[in-house]
């Protein structure tokens, strides 16, 4: 039994006032086992964010069925964790409040609260600031909050949504060493939404390639390289190409949409490129 | 019994002095218009900041409440509401503080209810969201998310309750009875201008005091701890 289970799924939003209709995303099946991590990788407006929504609970799909732990998501619950792309943390509580903030609901008792609160700020690295405020942290330390927050939970499946995708390079890839690490520590089911190829590789067992107009799955990629992962190592650097190549196509697709006619890649790739070559061989 | 008062038509400084001096320590004519006073200001406000604060959640959480009751409140708010008083009067069936107060209460809840309501609209969805994802909904997610986040809206708002309180308490006393307000038209029908002018710097210095020893320090502490910048 996978983990979390999406068949079917589809998402259409409708415009009331003037009942048109808009289909993000349609037929997606994934199954993500227990222990994995998949990244759903895709080219903005493909609706990676959407269905890790519905996965949340925070989002309903239109048709299709989603379960977690085999069982029918119909909303959010602690068995789901959730970071986002800004860390969404109590701006009125201390950190340490914050990741005690999730756990009320827990009904623990105020010293397993603490002690467990503590623990996961310890694995994020952040004791030293337990008494901090949000305001007075950087913004990657800010997003180990939240990912402490959510694993203080103690829930089934982590969901990350492009959690790194506002932090600046250095800090991201320090990000990237601690979630390898927690997700070592911890071997939760993950599954994280990015548009970064390189972090998709470097982090996942398994790339899910979306692609957009209409949203859909477009190729599934196994990632079995050796943990640590390197950048410069040459299966990694071909996996990235051979990624890059169906990535561009959607990417393509969005940018003539948005721009219109205007937009020619291969033209200005010709245009621009260093060892263009036009008319040498007249 | 303002009778020991002096009668000057013009007020000097050391008049005013003199005036402040025998009315608090000497008669104590204006300690029990200030105790009075001050009595009225803070059940009306209280008042105002209770009732404001549960109107103005409801109407952000309610939509038919919001297009019926909201549109309500746009209309009374542009009534200054010294108006009410006579009908209070007739209500009450006196001119003494539960009048009063009630003017004061509508003075300021008004403003809370219409900041307390664009307070809780505009909390970020994102803290309600991360909220739902560990498990809070409904009145929880109210209390423990939407009101906390709200705080500096409604610390604002309580400022501007308090100061629109106070001035509706000072007309609604020169109309009614008891308080500094009537202290200061007796002092007037006994063209005593410094007690007028003594009255006046209390009132001021009451005002100042609130604003700076109280909201300020408040205000500061709150927007410092929620990361703001005031």
């Amino acid at each position: 039994m996978a983990e979390v289970a999406i068949e079917n799924v589809e998402k259409t939003f409708v415009n009331e006032d003037n009942e048109n209709s808009f289909t993000v995303f349609k037929d997606i099946d994934l199954n993500v086992e227990a222990g994995e991590f998949v990244s759903l990788l895709g080219p903005s407006g493909c609706g990676k964010s959407t269905l890790l929504n519905i996965v949340a609970g925070l989002e309903q799909a239109t048709a299709g069925k989603v379960s977690a732990g085999g069982e029918p998501i119909t909303e959010p619950g602690p068995d789901r964790g959730v970071v986002f792309q800004e860390a969404a943390l109590m701006p009125w509580l201390s950190v340490l409040d914050n990741v005690r903030f999730g756990l009320k609901k827990q009904k623990l008792s105020a010293e397993e609260e603490m002690e467990r609160a503590e623990y996961f700020l310890k694995l994020v690295h952040l004791s030293k600031f337990m008494q901090s405020f949000p305001h007075e942290l950087s913004g990657g330390m800010k997003q180990r909050v939240a990912i402490a927050r959510a694993l203080a939970l103690d829930p089934d499946v982590l969901l990350m949504d492009e959690p790194f995708g506002a932090l600046d390079e250095q800090t991201r890839t320090m990000l990237h060493q601690e979630v390898q690490y927690i997700w070592e520590e911890t071997r939760k089911t993950i599954l994280f939404v990015t548009h970064n190829i390189r972090e998709s590789i470097l982090l996942s067992d398994r790339i899910v390639l979306m692609g957009t107009r209409p949203g859909r799955i477009v190729e599934t990629f196994d990632v079995d390289l050796e943990r640590p992962r390197k950048p410069s190592d040459p299966a990694f650097i071909e996996l990235e190409e051979a990624i890059n190549k169906k990535l561009a196509v959607e990417i393509d697709k969005v940018m003539r949409e948005e721009i219109g006619d205007d937009y020619n890649s291969k033209k200005s790739a010709l245009l621009y490129h260093s060892h263009r070559d036009m008319g040498d061989n007249i | 019994m303002q009778v020991e008062f002096t009668t000057t038509s013009l007020p000097s400084f050391l008049g005013t002095m003199e005036q402040l001096y025998v009315g608090f320590f000497e008669t104590q004519i204006l300690l029990g218009a200030t105790a009075i006073s001050f009595y009225r200001i803070v059940l009306g406000f209280v008042i105002a900041v209770v009732v404001g604060t549960i109107v103005g959640i409801w109407l952000a959480r309610s939509k038919a409440a919001d297009e019926t009751l909201g549109s309500l409140v746009i209309a009374l708010q542009s009534i200054p509401s010294i108006v009410w008083l006579p009908i209070m009067i007739m209500i009450f069936q006196s001119s003494g503080t539960a009048p009063i107060v009630t003017v004061v209460a509508m003075a300021g809840a008004w403003v809370m209810i219409s900041n307390m309501r664009v307070g809780i609209k505009s909390v970020e969805p994102i803290l309600i969201r991360a909220a739902q994802t560990m498990g809070y909904k409904g009145p929880e997610l109210i209390w423990k998310v939407m009101i906390p986040a709200s705080i500096p809206t409604f610390l604002s708002a309580t400022r501007l309750a308090w100061a629109f309180g106070w001035r509706a308490l000072m007309a609604a006393e020169l109309l009614g009875t008891g308080g500094l307000g009537r202290t200061l038209m007796d002092a007037r029908d006994f063209f005593n201008m410094d007690l007028v002018i003594g009255i006046m710097v209390i009132i001021a210095t009451i005002g100042l005091t609130m604003e700076y020893f109280v909201f300020r320090k408040l205000e500061k502490r709150i927007f410092s701890r929620w990361g703001l910048s005031s």
